[in-house]
């Protein structure tokens, strides 16, 4: 998506750092456990594809402040995009791998940035379909603004003003090399 | 997303895997892990395919194919219509293109087409704007399942490259032979032939394949051995002598196994002749993966479908 032909593309400098992401996971974990007064049916399942990173970041957090273990699971929404049928040519479709029954746990979805609402729409249409859940709650990084659905996030890490021209792009260790979240600023040439 | 698979699926219909190149046919498999797993689910479903509607043209008997593509299509959501040759118009001598345009016209998304002459679903493919799916034609493809067997072995072997498989049986008359034959020398696995002389394709050797008489030779240290169904109805033409006699030359046994690899996967495409291709005990035992196949069947076809009726090709404008 990042590349358009007749776009040019200005980094306009970063949102967060590598320090900054892992003190908003760290908040975020914190916030998970005091809004769940502890760690009783919680599960962790993150949207691919960085959301199954800060899904594993946000357990590993929990796990050092309350010594508990969640389970945790990956789920790849592409079958269940409202725009299959308008898109150019078929999106690669990964693993959803949820290794736990859903039912009667308090679920937390993550993802990277909450910006349509159109993504979480289609999570959590997919994860009704392996069970029911007690709960379901959202985290993300960043949300941006700009919903087309009436969607919210429980923990947001950070809420950045932008317009529908920028992508914020959230750059993780454990797929991009370098963790990071900046805004990307898009302009016709 | 940066990293992911580039590639992308352009082509309309799944005719023959003679057609697809080696990154295609790995696209599917590949496609195929990501849709195994729906069927586990509670809810067996996903709407990747919701409004669109798929017809299931078999103008030759079919079980375990035709199920496994009804039930892939409605586990993407799909609407299917089924319709088999002998409760249809062609009785009435409408021919096979006025059928297909007949269903077309009732603006049908995808055709999913068995029949009994070679090179039906080609001739199809060019008449219709729809997708069409090769679900076995003639003696010529079935390209589904050599999918579903690839992806079998590939999921026990964790690679296709350089192993050795062995096809054992009637390969003249075999469309799943001969997709087998293009997907896995394709994808570089060593594959032999063995069967009597009358069964064999002349010229076979031209498409990469080593060809035995003798079936104990033919397994030596192979990874896989697929047995094809000896079709009785051929009998009476006498490409062989009896069927007694076959078996014993040609059947695969407990005692033979001895020759294969230790790990050697014994596969089938079905259905089976107890006790003619492949005795009881093998076809049960522990290396084979004839189930399996049905069960990754399923989710070849899902992918299949996935791929072929997401690829916006120009001609399809509706």
């Amino acid at each position: 998506m990042v590349g358009g032909m007749d776009m040019s593309l200005k980094e306009k400098g970063p949102v967060m750092d590598k320090e900054g992401v892992e003190r908003t996971i760290s908040r975020i974990a914190h916030e998970i456990v005091e809004k769940n007064r502890g760690t009783d049916d919680l599960a962790i399942i993150g949207i691919r594809t960085r959301g199954v990173f800060l899904a594993e970041r946000i357990a590993k957090k929990i796990k050092q402040i309350e010594k508990a273990v969640l389970p945790i699971g990956t789920l790849d929404i592409t079958l269940y995009r409202d725009d299959l049928s308008t898109i150019a040519s078929q999106p690669v479709v990964h693993k959803t791998e949820i290794p736990f029954d859903i039912t009667d746990k308090v679920v937390v979805l993550v993802d990277d940035v909450l910006y349509t609402g159109r993504t979480i729409r289609a999570a959590l249409d997919e994860l009704i379909d392996f069970g029911r859940p007690k709960a379901i709650q959202l985290a993300v990084l960043v949300d941006r603004g700009h919903r087309e659905l009436p969607i919210r996030a429980d923990y947001a890490g950070k809420n950045v003003p932008t317009s529908q021209k920028e992508i914020v792009e959230v750059r993780l260790e454990e797929y991009d090399k370098k963790t990071e979240v900046i805004i990307i600023g898009k302009h016709a040439k | 997303m940066k990293k992911e698979i580039n590639m992308k699926w352009n082509r309309k219909d799944l005719l023959g895997l003679e057609d697809l190149t080696r990154e295609e046919i790995k696209m599917i498999l590949d496609t195929t892990e990501s849709f195994k797993e729906i069927s586990t689910r509670e809810v067996k479903k996903v709407p990747a395919l919701r409004g669109k509607t798929i017809a299931n043209l078999f103008f030759e008997s079919s079980t375990r194919t035709r199920i496994s593509f009804e039930l892939a299509e409605k586990r993407l959501s799909a609407d299917v219509v089924n319709f088999s040759a002998s409760t249809s118009s062609l009785s009435k001598g409408e021919t096979l293109i006025d059928t297909a345009r007949n269903i077309e016209a009732m603006k049908i998304d995808c055709v999913v087409i068995r029949h009994s002459s070679s090179g039906a679903s080609y001739m199809l493919s060019k008449k219709l704007n729809a997708a069409v799916i090769n679900a076995g034609d003639g003696t010529h493809e079935h390209p589904t399942q050599a999918l579903l067997d690839m992806f079998t072995i590939r999921e026990k072997k964790g690679r296709l490259e350089g192993l050795k498989v062995t096809i054992v049986g009637d390969i003249r008359h075999s469309r799943v032979a001969r997709s087998n034959i293009w997907g896995m020398r394709k994808m570089g696995m060593d594959v032999r032939i063995c069967g009597p002389k009358t069964l064999l394709p002349v010229n076979i050797e031209k498409t990469g394949v080593k060809v035995f008489y003798d079936i104990e030779h033919a397994i030596k240290h192979v990874d896989v051995i697929m047995a094809l169904r000896i079709q009785k109805e051929r009998q009476g033409q006498s490409y062989f002598p009896s069927i007694r006699e076959y078996s014993k030359l040609y059947g695969i046994t407990g005692e033979r196994l001895k020759y294969a690899k230790e790990d050697v996967l014994i596969m089938h495409p079905g259905p089976i002749n107890r006790g003619v291709e492949i005795m009881p005990e093998v076809a049960d035992g522990p290396y084979s993966v004839i189930l399996e196949q049905v069960t990754n069947g399923l989710a070849v076809r899902m992918a299949v479908l996935y791929l072929v009726m997401g690829s916006k090709t120009k001609e399809v404008s509706a």
